[in-house]
C-alpha cells in the first residue's frame, strides 16, 4: 500500500558524538523537506524510511538511538490525505501493521532510545514518541495531542496500550477522549510533562543540545528516570466512569470514542500482545467506516476549505479598511467594535441615539479587555492600543465621515435598517462598504433605495461574536465584487472561516437549524412528550439537544427567524403552536439540566404522538430536503459549504460530515431527494 | 565626587567549538551561537541570579544580518535573560570580545554595574571578511593608508618585509607547533570544559552534536612548505602558519570582586590593567608589542612578571614578533601551552575571550604564577593587551 500524494518525511540518520559518552549516538532526524508551515507526516513511506533508518542505526551499535524534529515540527501525525485511497479493508490492516511494526523497533531496541520532542507532536506522531523508551520535551512545543477520536479513529499506532501505561488511565482518558471531544483542545508542555508524558522539559533555546546531554547522562547512569507507579486498582472504575460521562455528552454516537474506552479497558494488565492487536483490529474497522472517512472530509473542509472560501471574487479587488464605523452600541454591536479593532487593529467608533447607549456599549469594551487582560489572553501592551481605538459618538457624521466600513447591528426590522442607511449614505464616501449583521432579513431590500447599493454586503456573525469562528458572507442583488472581495479579506484577517451565500431568507445556518427542530416542536404540537422529542436526536450526537440550544438561542428569537421562514416557504416552515406558547409563557425550558414540568405541563394536549425514530426520522427527512433546495436554489456553490456550516456554526461533529455524509451514508438523501449530496467515496467509504 | 576604582574579576568563560567557515556551522544562525553560550554561562552558574547580569556586551565584526541588531540586547533576550537586561553590540575587528570585556570592566571598575556577559561572535561563513564594506575613497586617495592595509594577509607579509629574521621556515614551524601543542591539550582534556557543544543541522537537514574544534588538523613541516602564499607570490605568508576563516562564539562572565564574592561566585583572575595602541594599518600585526608595553606600564610591571602568555595566533609572524621584541623563545612553555588560533581557529570578534578563557584554565594549573597576559593584534593597525592576575596565586614565586 502506498499513498500516491504523500509527502513523505524522511528519516535521516547521523551518528555523532556527545560528550561523555565513549560511543556516538545515533539520530534520526523527521523531515519532509519543508519549512514548519508544512509539518512532518507519517505514511507508508515515511513509515518504511523509518524503518530503514532505524536499522541502519542500530547496526551500528550506537550508545543510544534518538528521534528528533525538523524546526518547530517533531511529527504531527499519520498522512491522513491518503486515507481516501484505502479502499480495500487488506489496505488497512497493512497500514496499522506497518506503523506497529516499525514503532516497535524504538520500543524494543536493545540500545536506549529517546524521542526529543522538539515541537508539535500529535496523533502518530506522540505515538512514535511513546515508543521510544525515554522523552525529553521543548517548552515551546506548539501542539501536543492524540486528536484521533475527534476525526473518528483511535490513536492506532500503539498509543491506546502504551500511554496509559506510561501515564495511568485517568490521564489516558482525558489525553485520548476527552480533549479531543473538546475542540481538540491540545496539551500545553509542561501539562505534558506533569502528566507523564515526558521525562524532562527543556527550554526551546538549547533544547536538542540539553537533550542529548540528558540522554547521556541517562546512558550513563547520571540520571535516573523516575516515573510514579501506575495505579491499577481503579482501572475499571475509572473507566465505566468515563463511559458514563462519554454516554451523556454523546449518547454513543461516536464509535471511535467507545472503541477507545474498550481499549483502555484492555491496557489495564500492561501492553500486551492482545492489546496491540485489538488495538490494530479496532483501528482497522474504523478507517474502514463511514465516520472516520466523515471526519477525514471534515477535517478537509475546516483547513482547506474554510480558508480558501468557495465563489470569493480574487483579493486582489480587495480594499483597505483603515476605519471601521459600527451603528449601534448594543450587546452585539459592542461585540463587533471589540472584535475589529483586536483583529484589524484600525479605529472603531460605535455610535447609537444617545450618549447613555453609547456609554454603556463603550463600558462594554473597556470591561472586555480588562477581562482578557485578567485571564492573560492579551498583554497590556495590546490592551493599551485597544483602549484607544475603540471610542464612540452620537455624532455619526463626525465619527463616520472617513470610515472605510460601516457594520450596522440595529434591531432587526427592514424599516429601521434601511433608515440607518439611508443617513449613513449621506455622511460616507461612496466607496465606503456598507455591511449589514442581519440574520434573517433579505440584504437586497435593504439596499434598494440607497444611491450605491453596490457596495452593501450582508456579514452574519454568530454569537457570541468573538468565539464563533463562522461568517456568512452575503452576497446581495447588487452586491459588486469589490465590495465582496473586501468582506472576505476583512472575514480573514476578523480570523472568522468565511462561506459566500445567496441573499436568502435566514440565510444557510440559521434556516437549516430552523428547518430541522421545527420538526422537534411540530412533534411536540402532535403530542410527543417532550422528553422524546428532545432526546429524539440522540444518536447523532450533536452538541446541544433541542431545548437547550433553544434556551441558549432564546424562544423570542427562534420565534423571529422562524416566523421569517413561514413567509417566505409556508408549506415546509410552519408555525408551532407550541414555540408561541413558550415565547408567551417565558418560562425557563431548563431547570437543573431537566426539563422544567411547567413547560411539559404548558406544552401538553397533543393527541397524535410520535415515537422517537419518527420524530428523527422526519427530521432527517426535513434537513434532506431543506438543503437539497437550498442547492438548487444557489444558495451556497455546494453540499460542502452547508457541512461547513454545521461544523463551524453549530459545532456539528466531524464524525457526522457536517450532515450531508451522514444524510449520504444512511440512505436518507436518496430516499428523500432522490440523489447523493456527494457521490460515494468523497465523504463516506468508496462504493 | 571622588571614588575609587573596583576590582574586575573573570568568574567564567565559554565558547563554541569553533567550525570551519562553509563547515559545522554552514546551516546555523550567528546569533544561535553566541546565545548558546551566555546560556550556558547562566547555567553554569546557578548561583547567579539572572537579573543580577546588568550589561550584555557582544562583539562582532560584521554587524549584518544574524550579527546585527545590537546583538547584546537581543542575544541577551534570546537566551531569556531577563528583559531588565541591557545590551550593546561592540566591533573592534579581532579584537570585539577583548574590547567588549575592557568595556564591560571599565563599566564594573567605576560601579555603575555589578556583573556582565561579555563575548564575541563570528560567523565568516555566513558573513565573509570585507561583507558590505565601503572604504572611504580618501584612504587611498590621499594615501592615508597602502591598499595592502585593509587586506590582513598583506600586512602579514608586509611584516615579514620588515622582520627579515623572521622566516617562512620559523613561522611554518611555529603553525606546526601550535597544531601539535592544540592536540596534546584536547588529548588530555584540557580545552573541552569550557566548550558549549552545539546543535547542527547538516546540509541534509539531520541533527548533530558540535563537541570539537573543526579545523586543528595533523600535518608536518614538509606538507605546510607546499602550501600557497595567497597574498603574494613566492610569500611567506600561507594557510599553514596563520588562522583560518572560522565561525564560533564566546563569551565570559565578569563581576566586581565585592559582587562574586555577595553571590558565591568563583574567581578565576583578577583584572590588572589593559591597553590598546594603533600601529601603523599596513604592519597591524606589529600592535601587541606597543599595546602590551602600555598595559604593563600602567599596571606598573614588566615582561619579566608575566608568567603565561595568551596570544591570538591571526599569524604566525605576528606572534614571533611579539616574542623577538620581548626576548622570548618562540618555544618558551609560557607562551599558548594550548596552541591557539592557527589550530583552533579565529573567528575573529570572538577570540578575545578564549584567549583569557585559556589563560584562566591554566591560572589554575599553576599557582606558581601571579600575572598573566592576553594580547592580539587588530586590523587597521592596533593592538590589545589584557593582563591578568591568578586568583589561585599562592604567593610563591612571580
Amino acid at each position: 500500500m502506498t499513498f500516491p500524494a504523500e509527502v513523505v518525511t524522511q528519516a535521516k540518520l547521523r551518528l555523532t558524538a556527545v560528550p561523555g559518552l565513549d560511543k556516538p549516538a545515533a539520530i534520526i532526524t523527521l523531515d519532509n523537506g519543508f519549512d514548519h508551515t508544512k509539518p512532518n507526516t507519517m505514511g507508508p513511506g515515511g513509515l518504511a524510511g523509518l524503518s530503514t533508518a532505524i536499522d541502519e542505526a542500530l547496526a551500528a551499535e550506537p550508545a543510544f538511538l534518538a528521534v528528533t524534529g525538523k524546526p518547530y515540527i517533531f511529527c504531527v501525525g499519520a498522512d491522513i490525505t491518503g486515507i481516501p485511497f484505502v479502499t480495500e479493508r487488506s489496505q488497512a490492516a497493512e497500514i496499522e501493521a506497518l506503523g506497529h511494526q516499525v514503532y516497535a523497533k524504538l520500543r524494543t531496541a536493545p540500545v536506549p532510545t529517546f524521542a526529543f520532542v522538539n515541537g508539535a507532536a500529535m496523533g502518530g506522531g506522540l505515538e512514535l514518541a511513546l515508543h521510544c523508551q525515554y522523552r525529553t520535551l521543548s517548552a515551546g512545543a506548539a501542539a501536543l495531542s492524540l486528536p484521533e477520536v475527534g476525526l473518528g479513529l483511535i490513536p492506532g499506532w500503539g498509543g491506546s496500550q502504551l500511554l496509559p501505561n506510561l501515564i495511568g488511565v485517568v490521564g489516558a482518558a482525558q489525553v485520548i477522549v476527552q480533549n479531543p471531544l473538546m475542540m481538540n483542545k491540545q496539551l500545553r508542555p509542561k501539562q505534558a510533562v506533569e502528566l507523564g508524558i515526558a521525562d524532562a522539559l527543556f527550554e526551546p533555546a538549547d533544547f536538542l543540545e540539553r537533550s542529548l546531554l540528558w540522554a547521556a547522562s541517562v546512558v550513563t547512569g547520571q540520571t535516573t528516570v523516575q516515573r510514579p507507579e501506575i495505579d491499577r486498582d481503579m482501572w475499571d472504575a475509572v473507566v465505566y466512569f468515563a463511559r458514563t460521562e462519554l454516554d451523556k455528552k454523546l449518547h454513543g454516537a461516536s464509535p471511535a470514542a467507545t472503541k477507545a474506552l474498550d481499549l483502555l479497558a484492555l491496557a489495564k494488565d500492561g501492553v500486551t500482545e492482545a492489546g496491540l492487536t485489538a488495538e490494530r483490529e479496532a483501528a482497522t474497522d474504523l478507517i474502514m467506516s463511514d465516520e472516520l472517512r466523515a471526519g477525514i472530509y471534515s477535517f478537509d473542509l475546516v483547513q482547506r476549505r474554510a480558508k480558501r472560501p468557495a465563489g470569493a471574487p480574487d483579493r486582489s479587488l480587495a480594499r483597505d479598511v483603515s476605519k471601521v464605523g459600527v451603528v449601534g452600541a448594543g450587546l452585539m454591536a459592542s461585540q463587533l467594535a471589540l472584535l475589529f479593532a483586536r483583529r484589524l487593529e484600525v479605529p472603531v467608533v460605535i455610535t447609537d441615539l444617545d450618549q447613555e447607549r453609547v456609554d454603556k456599549g463603550l463600558a462594554y469594551v473597556q470591561a472586555e479587555i480588562a477581562k482578557s487582560v485578567a485571564k492573560g489572553r492579551l498583554s497590556e501592551l495590546k490592551a493599551a492600543k485597544l483602549r484607544t481605538l475603540v471610542t464612540g459618538t452620537v455624532d455619526k457624521a463626525a465619527g463616520f465621515a472617513d470610515a472605510d466600513f460601516v457594520i450596522e447591528a440595529v434591531f432587526e426590522e427592514l424599516g429601521v435598517k434601511k433608515k440607518v442607511w439611508a443617513e449613513i449614505e449621506e455622511i460616507v464616501s461612496p466607496e465606503a462598504i456598507l455591511a449589514t449583521n442581519t440574520s434573517s432579513l433579505s440584504v437586497s431590500a435593504m439596499g434598494a433605495e440607497l444611491k450605491h447599493p453596490e457596495r452593501l454586503v450582508g456579514f452574519h456573525f454568530f454569537n457570541p461574536v468573538a468565539v464563533m469562528p463562522l461568517l456568512e458572507i452575503i452576497r446581495a442583488e447588487h452586491t459588486n465584487d469589490v465590495t465582496l472581495a473586501t468582506a472576505f479579506a476583512l472575514g480573514k484577517q476578523l480570523k472568522k472561516s468565511c462561506v459566500l451565500v445567496k441573499d436568502a431568507p435566514a440565510f444557510v445556518f440559521n434556516r437549516i437549524l430552523t428547518r430541522f427542530f421545527g420538526e422537534i416542536y411540530n412533534a411536540i404540537d402532535l403530542g410527543t412528550p417532550l422528553d422524546v422529542a428532545n432526546t429524539a436526536l440522540d444518536p447523532l450526537g450533536l452538541p446541544m439537544r433541542p431545548l437547550e440550544l433553544l434556551q441558549l438561542v432564546g424562544p423570542a428569537v427562534a420565534a423571529h427567524v422562524g416566523k421569517t421562514m413561514h413567509v417566505a416557504y409556508p408549506d415546509r416552515f410552519k408555525v408551532s403552536p407550541s414555540m408561541e406558547k413558550i415565547v408567551t409563557a417565558g418560562l425557563p425550558l431548563l431547570v437543573d439540566d431537566e426539563i422544567n414540568p411547567a413547560v411539559v405541563e404548558l406544552l401538553a394536549g397533543g393527541q397524535t404522538p410520535l415515537t422517537a425514530d419518527e420524530v428523527r426520522e422526519r427530521a432527517l427527512a426535513a434537513l434532506a430536503e431543506e438543503i437539497r433546495i437550498m442547492l438548487d436554489e444557489g444558495v451556497v456553490a455546494d453540499s460542502a459549504d452547508i457541512d461547513l456550516c454545521l461544523i463551524l456554526g453549530g459545532g456539528w461533529p466531524f464524525w457526522l460530515g457536517g450532515i450531508t455524509p451522514y444524510l449520504d451514508r444512511t440512505g436518507v438523501a436518496e430516499k428523500v431527494t432522490g440523489r447523493r449530496f456527494a457521490p460515494a467515496g468523497v465523504a463516506t467509504l468508496p462504493a | 565626587m571622588p571614588r575609587n576604582v573596583r576590582d574586575v574579576v573573570f568568574v567564567d568563560g565559554v565558547r563554541t567549538p569553533f567550525g570551519k567557515a562553509g563547515g559545522v556551522y554552514a546551516q546555523t544562525r550567528a546569533d544561535d551561537l553566541v546565545i548558546r553560550c551566555i546560556r550556558e554561562l547562566l547555567a553554569r552558574n546557578p548561583q547567579l541570579p539572572p537579573e543580577r547580569v546588568e550589561e550584555v556586551a557582544v562583539a562582532a565584526t560584521t554587524q549584518i544580518g544574524d550579527q546585527g541588531l545590537t546583538l547584546g540586547r537581543t542575544a541577551s533576550l534570546l537566551a531569556g535573560l531577563p528583559k531588565t537586561t541591557p545590551g550593546y553590540s561592540i566591533d573592534r575587528m579581532c579584537a570585539g570580545a577583548m574590547t567588549a570585556v575592557t568595556t564591560v570592566a571599565g563599566s564594573i571598575a567605576m560601579g555603575a554595574i555589578d556583573v556582565a556577559i561579555a563575548g564575541g561572535v563570528e560567523h565568516m561563513g555566513r558573513h565573509p571578511m570585507g561583507e558590505g564594506v565601503d572604504p572611504n575613497p580618501r584612504f587611498l586617495a590621499e594615501k592615508v593608508v597602502d591598499q595592502s592595509a585593509l587586506v590582513m594577509g598583506s600586512t602579514a607579509e608586509n611584516l615579514h618585509d620588515r622582520l627579515p629574521e623572521i622566516t617562512k621556515e620559523r613561522t611554518d614551524r611555529f603553525g606546526l607547533r601550535s597544531q601539535e601543542k592544540t592536540a596534546a591539550a584536547y588529548a588530555a582534556g584540557k580545552l573541552q570544559p569550557d566548550l558549549v557543544p552545539i546543535a547542527v543541522r547538516d546540509e541534509n537537514g539531520a541533527w548533530g552534536l558540535s563537541t570539537v574544534d573543526e579545523a586543528p588538523r595533523q600535518t608536518s613541516l614538509e606538507k605546510l612548505a607546499t602550501l600557497k602564499t595567497p597574498f603574494r607570490p613566492h610569500g611567506r605568508v600561507t594557510a599553514g602558519n596563520a588562522a583560518g576563516l572560522n565561525d564560533g562564539a564566546t563569551a565570559c562572565l565578569l563581576a566586581s570582586a565585592e559582587a562574586a564574592e555577595e553571590l558565591g561566585l568563583p574567581v578565576a583572575m583578577k583584572l590588572v590593567s589593559f591597553g590598546f595602541v594603533g600601529v601603523e594599518p599596513e604592519v597591524m600585526g606589529y600592535g601587541p608589542i606597543p599595546s602590551t608595553e602600555k598595559a604593563l606600564k600602567v599596571a606598573g610591571l614588566t615582561i619579566d612578571d608575566i608568567g603565561l602568555f595568551e596570544l591570538n595566533e591571526a599569524f604566525a609572524v605576528q606572534v614571533l614578533a611579539f616574542l623577538d621584541h620581548y626576548g622570548i623563545k618562540e618555544d618558551d612553555p609560557r607562551v599558548n601551552p594550548w596552541g591557539g588560533s592557527i589550530a583552533v581557529g579565529h573567528p575573529l570578534a570572538s577570540s578575545g575571550v578564549r584567549l583569557m578563557t585559556q589563560l584562566a584554565r591554566q591560572f589554575a594549573e599553576h599557582p606558581e604564577v601571579r600575572y598573566g597576559i592576553t594580547a592580539m593584534c587588530i586590523g587597521i593597525g592596533m593592538g590589545g593587551t589584557v593582563i591578568w592576575e591568578n586568583a589561585h596565586w599562592n604567593g610563591e614565586s612571580k
